[in-house]
């Protein structure tokens, strides 16, 4: 095919992850057939597509149930909240068509009544939706392969004539039973196959989901997990194979400055951070410091604990000075603690989802992450925490995981579940023991994007919250506890005598500072004096000169030699008056 | 032309109660036809004419069928003497309907 011009009409079902799957639905005025073992989630997924497209789009629905009573299919979905005595007051008509026991077989039947009253009942309310659910029971009472193709070729025309938006037929075959040869020609006769299998995995029932074929259109290939919750079912799609995370360059404080400076600044917004150690490492206290540093910030913040209940976990962080209730109670914290074992590793993702969904949380701690290994494979596991730290980072949430190693190695986690290699941040916790003393020693092993510590640092819990100690390293070691205790005092030591040996110093230079300020001081006072005294020597030399060119033109009057000039003796007087100004001066 | 809606027939009096029964069947369905065939001549061998039967084509109505609790066609319903039965299929097997129906064969 060519360019796709008209796109195939889809009906969204409104199953959550399905829609996604089918890229839109089921095939609008066309029939799909849901197959799969008893169990397997047909009946769910047929009535709740029509619960759907009752309550959003007031389309309504026929369901024809063959294999159970109308009343158990009603009971069996009270657990759910779609409210389906009301709508089958109106909106809703079920058909019971199982046979009674009491009814008596005698030749051969077929469903051209029925499909009369179906009819009729179509036009009376209608209806838009039309389940055929449990086909296969009522082809085994037809007992002869001839009149099963011909009733199911019979619902084929009958939908053809009553346009409905989508038909669904579910029928119970098993993956491989080839019983039936005509479930064979009932998939032909379908635009789509959805099929649904139950199996058990370690104890644990696991649901799967399979668009098996999709005429005229595209649709995601593989089966996907199903799991069931108060709104029915949902399924896990895939997330985009392409992975599209905006880079952030916001960084988000781990609670202590010293982490913070070890990761360059703090952990980006928006990334993952695993935390691995043995147990008793400390690692819920890490975790519940960065969501207490969260909260502290007003940012709303989830706390998922496999391992204990919300209230121990508060009371034992409270211990090391990490208080969660307070932001517990202001409705910032949503603490929700879960058993492993019980439900499948795929429920937990979608507990967790419709958690974030509600809670709407910017940083978020999964403690510890490797506890959903215990429930179901090890394969499903690790495909479950992959998608968990995918969906968690697509919502740009900071997220903290913490994962339990079997050995003091971190290499041990990368055998498990492999978080390590999606996590953008590795922070790895161990014991030291040395000179008889065990030590919580943090390593960085890997932080993307930014500058880190590659030092190990020793942990340190007091009652204030976690701290990370000074390192001093010695002959190549870091050094922790006593042996850290030791290298402080003596670096104490030293420091005190480096002071004193300055202050000393110090004091030495002063002293000589102004010792030569002094000097200065003496010095400048005798320059002045000095000054002054020549002044007064050149004046006194000028008046000398002054006054003997005075007495040299009296002399010169005297004897006659020049007219005489009445200038001459202002001149005189002007002098005599100079010298004494001079004498003043000195 | 097949009775489409109701035909009774009276029996002579007999000790006999009267067997009441309905007959769903879809217009001229190959199965509706011969289950009105057989059920004929179950009649006319064993209940000569003790018996009233109706007829009703559920195609023509259809909410009266649902409302009868009727599935698929053709369907045998004995209303009396109780207890009531109900019978599927072109009651082609004559042994299983004579019992529904209480006749001893």
């Amino acid at each position: 095919m060519t360019g796709v011009a008209h796109p195939l009409p889809k009906l969204p079902t409104g199953i959550g992850g399905f829609d996604e799957l089918s890229h839109g639905g089921l095939p609008r005025h066309r029939t799909t057939l849901l197959k799969g073992g008893p169990g397997s989630g047909k009946t769910v997924f047929a009535l709740q597509s029509l619960v759907n497209a009752v309550r959003r789009r007031q389309e309504a629905g026929i369901f024809v149930a063959f294999e159970e009573s109308t009343r158990q299919i009603i009971a069996n979905a009270a657990s759910f909240d779609w409210g389906l005595p009301a709508l089958a007051k109106n909106k809703l008509f079920f058909l019971d068509a199982k046979l009674s026991p009491e009814v008596v077989q005698s030749g051969e039947f077929d469903l051209t009544g029925m499909l009369a009253i179906l009819k009729a009942k179509k036009e009376e309310i209608g209806a838009q939706w039309i389940v055929f659910d449990g086909i296969d029971v009522l082809l085994t009472l037809l007992q002869n392969p001839l009149a099963e193709m011909r009733e199911i070729y019979r619902i084929r025309d009958w939908l053809a004539d009553n346009h409905v938006n989508a038909a669904i037929i579910t029928a119970k075959i098993d993956g491989n039973s080839a019983e039936m040869v005509n479930y064979g020609f009932v998939q032909f006769m379908v635009d789509c196959v959805i099929r649904f299998e139950r199996r058990l995995e370690h104890g644990v029932a696991l649901h799967r989901i399979e668009i098996t074929k999709y005429r005229g259109s595209d649709f995601v290939a593989g089966e996907y997990p199903v799991s069931f919750g108060l709104s029915g079912m949902e399924v896990d799609a895939p997330e985009p194979s392409e992975i599209r995370h905006e880079a952030s360059t916001e960084r988000v404080s781990f609670g202590f400055e010293r982490l913070d400076t070890m990761l360059g600044g703090g952990l980006f917004r928006g990334s993952s951070t695993l935390i691995t150690g043995v147990p008793g490492t400390s690692k819920t206290t890490l975790a519940g410091k960065f969501a207490e540093t969260a909260c502290r910030r007003g940012e709303r913040t989830l706390f998922v604990s496999f391992d204990e209940a919300a209230e121990p976990i508060a009371r034992n962080l409270s211990s090391v000075g990490i208080q969660l209730k307070p932001h517990v109670k202001s409705g910032l914290l949503r603490m929700y603690s879960s058993r492993t074992e019980s439900i499948g590793a795929e429920d937990h993702l979608v507990r967790l989802k419709s958690l974030i969904r509600q809670h709407r949380p910017r940083c978020m701690v999964i403690d510890p992450i490797s506890a959903i290994a215990k429930a179901g494979g090890m394969d499903a596991a690790r495909a479950v925490a992959n998608r968990l730290i995918y969906m968690v980072k697509d919502q740009k949430i900071t997220v903290v995981v913490t994962a339990i190693n079997q050995g003091d190695e971190p290499e041990t986690e990368a055998t498990d579940l492999q978080i390590s290699t999606i996590a953008d941040t590795w922070i790895h916790l161990s014991y030291l023991i040395r000179s008889g003393e065990r030590n919580r020693a943090l390593t960085i092993i890997k932080s993307r994007g930014t500058w880190h510590s590659n030092q190990v640092r020793e942990l340190v819990l007091g009652n204030t919250g976690p701290t990370l100690a000074d390192v001093y390293t010695a002959g190549g070691e870091v050094l922790m506890g006593t042996l850290r205790w030791e290298k402080e005092d003596e670096e104490r030591a030293k420091t005190i005598q480096r002071r004193a040996e300055f202050d000393h110093k110090r004091g030495e230079l002063q002293a000589a500072e102004a010792e030569t300020r002094a000097r200065i001081k003496a010095l400048q006072h005798d320059l002045t004096r000095q000054r002054a005294e020549l002044a007064t020597y050149s004046s006194q030399n000028q008046a000398r000169i002054v006054s003997s060119s005075d007495r040299e033109q009296e002399l010169r009057r005297i004897r006659s030699a020049d007219p005489a000039r009445r200038a001459s003796g202002n001149s005189g007087g002007s002098g005599k008056r100079n010298k004494k100004g001079v004498r003043d001066a000195a | 032309m097949r009775p489409k809606k109701a035909k009774n027939r009276r029996s002579s009096p007999a000790v006999v109660a009267v067997v009441v029964m309905r007959l769903y069947i879809a217009d001229n369905a190959p199965n509706s036809i011969k289950a009105i065939a057989n059920l004929e001549a179950i009649c006319k061998e064993h209940l000569q004419d003790s018996f009233k039967l109706e007829i009703i084509d559920v195609l023509e109505f259809p909410l009266r069928a649902l409302a009868d609790g009727i599935l698929v066609t053709p369907s045998l319903a004995k209303i009396s003497p109780s207890p009531a039965a109900k019978v599927v299929g072109n009651l082609s097997d004559r042994s299983s309907v004579l019992h529904a129906l209480g006749i001893k064969e």
